[in-house]
């Protein structure tokens, strides 16, 4: 059976839209290959960790610097948080019950981590391009 | 849409506690730790933006006996949630499924998750010279 990949639905059952899921199947698949990218990224983040315990300002300064490095934080930065929020919201909409407590918390659930992960990832290039 | 006289499932207290089900449950409460654990990348990304004394702060805080217990925690949350998302991965791409192997590979990614816990705590303070 053949199968739309980024919606893991049947070509009848998307055009039906039929279903409480709606659009809930591309949230599914994108959990799943956020999950996916982060098994690689976060096998690096712990062995680089494991070489800043001293905490030493400087030699965390000249890590960040190179260029893969940087790299690879913005990176995990965004597919966890991304991953994080998904993760969160479906949580949400198992527990809070009433529309209005369930959206205003996706709301702030969302905006936070948005502005989260904005931050941290500005926080990488000011430290890597230099202040 | 009335939903006052639908018949409820079970409440979960009702069920003999499983291996496969303790997993389940520990899989979406550590995914929940480490939403808010990646809150402290966030936290130690802007400090170490800000400045040296903001990065010595954080530091400071993230290697007292606060910081190491939250980190700790939030460490053998990454490594069972990484663990037992790859087993998730298996599974949706239909491996693993029959009871036995679902048993077995709990059992693994449980053992798993505090060999390396361990593993690589007792390697940040070798690397680091404090043991």
């Amino acid at each position: 059976m053949l199968r739309d990949k980024a919606h893991m639905r049947t070509p009848l059952s998307h055009v039906r839209g039929l279903g409480s899921a709606k659009e809930g199947t591309s949230l599914w698949w994108v959990q799943r290959l956020t999950a996916v990218a982060l098994v690689p990224l976060f096998l690096w983040f712990v062995a680089s960790v494991l070489t800043l315990t001293t905490g030493d300002y400087e030699s965390w300064r000249a890590w960040i610097g190179e260029f893969g490095n940087s790299l690879l934080l913005i990176l995990l930065i965004v597919v966890l948080y991304h991953h994080a929020q998904l993760g969160l919201q479906v949580i949400i909409e198992d527990y809070v019950h009433g529309e209005a407590a369930k959206t205003s918390s996706l709301i702030v659930l969302k905006l936070a981590y948005l502005f989260c992960g904005v931050g941290s990832v500005l926080s990488v290039l000011k430290l890597s391009l230099g202040s | 849409m009335s939903t006052g006289n639908r018949p409820l499932s079970p409440h979960l207290q009702i069920y003999k506690p499983e291996v496969t089900s303790a997993l389940s449950i520990l899989h979406r409460l550590t995914g929940v730790v480490l939403a808010l654990g990646a809150l402290l990348l966030t936290y130690w990304l802007t400090s170490a933006a800000y400045g040296p004394e903001a990065f010595a702060k954080a530091h400071d805080f993230m290697a007292g006996w606060l910081g190491r217990l939250i980190l700790f925690g939030v460490s053998f949350s990454l490594f069972f949630h990484l663990c037992n998302g790859v087993r998730h991965l298996f599974w949706d791409i239909g491996w693993g499924l029959e009871l036995r192997q679902v048993k077995g590979s709990g059992y693994l990614v449980a053992l798993a998750a505090l060999s390396l816990t361990v593993g690589v705590w007792s390697a940040a303070y070798m690397l680091a010279g404090r043991m």
